[in-house]
């Protein structure tokens, strides 16, 4: 069978709903980072599909390499504030980090 | 007799295969070529590897597997002649933000802090409605027409730095140097957030 951009688009889509069960069920705070991880490397499979199948040619790609700094900006942050979440409440757990809840 | 006999069964055989030859090259979609394969490689390799990210008890073994899952996407990169992309996938994302998760699991890996068994009570919902969006979005993707360019049945064989470099330097210049702010921002305050308290404060 020939490999179309249908293809790529189901494996963006899987990838997509297992980074979203990851974000929503697991409660360790960086387990969540991870679903993070998955559902960025989904949205950019489809973009480079639609850049090579689509009419895009190189714009699908290069807002490709944007998701991928704005990633990495997004997950050196969020790891420290996970580092700094530790160190105070000295858990990650993110059902026990809720002392702004009344 | 039995010469006569052989030589037609002879003959016979190899018409029939010639044919069969025939009619699998005439018809492309039966015809399973290296670049199906090697799709269907990656793709296993990918969700496989997601799955185990996801529902994995472990979270070292999630981990790990997340650098199958980042392979495995790099490899989908290429068959999208997308090889500068591929690259960079494997220099940022394996290279630095695994091993920044790693960093972060090994720092914050408490005995105590194990997944209790009272999560079930969230997994089926989540289940249910993870699942009716798969189907959702997956059924959006099949049954609908997409425009495919003139140019997507063959294989190119044209590298992409040059297109992307030109781009980045002329049409998203801009984005370019936003980007750049957003990076130095992103370093100086990760690093500020996570430095060791000082015990005096004059600096």
């Amino acid at each position: 069978m020939n490999i179309t951009l249908t293809h790529f688009l189901l494996i963006s889509a899987i990838l997509f709903s297992l980074g979203v069960y990851a974000v929503i069920t697991r409660r360790n705070a960086i387990m969540v980072l991870m679903g993070i991880e998955l559902i960025l490397n989904s949205a950019n499979i489809n973009f480079l599909a639609f850049s090579r199948y689509g009419g895009l040619n190189i714009e699908g790609q290069m807002a490709a390499i944007f998701v991928i700094i704005l990633a990495a900006a997004e997950a050196a942050v969020a790891l420290a504030i996970v580092l700094n979440i530790y160190k105070r409440f000295n858990t990650v757990n993110i059902d026990e980090i809720s002392i702004l809840k009344d | 007799m039995e010469g006569v006999g052989k030589n037609l069964i002879i003959l016979q055989s190899t018409f029939l295969v010639s044919r069969a030859f025939y009619g699998i090259e005439n018809i492309d979609n039966h015809k399973m070529n290296l670049y199906d394969i090697i799709f269907y490689f990656f793709a296993i390799v990918t969700v496989g590897s997601a799955a185990v990210v996801v529902f994995s008890r472990n979270i070292v073994y999630s981990a790990f597997s997340l650098l199958f899952t980042f392979f495995g996407v790099a490899g989908i990169y290429v068959l999208l002649n997308a090889d500068f992309l591929a690259i960079t996938q494997l220099l940022v994302y394996v290279g630095g933000i695994l091993v920044l998760l790693l960093f972060g699991v090994m720092l914050t890996s408490n005995v105590m802090s194990v997944e209790l068994k009272s999560g079930t009570l969230h997994r089926l919902p989540a289940t249910i409605i993870v699942a009716l969006l798969a189907g959702l979005i997956g059924g959006i993707f099949w049954t609908t027409d997409w425009f495919v360019s003139k140019r997507a049945g063959e294989v190119s064989v044209q590298t992409t730095s040059k297109d992307i470099g030109e781009a980045l330097i002329t049409t998203h210049v801009l984005l370019f140097e936003i980007a750049s702010v957003i990076l130095l921002v992103a370093i100086v305050g990760a690093a500020m957030m996570a430095r060791r308290e000082r015990l005096n404060t004059n600096v």
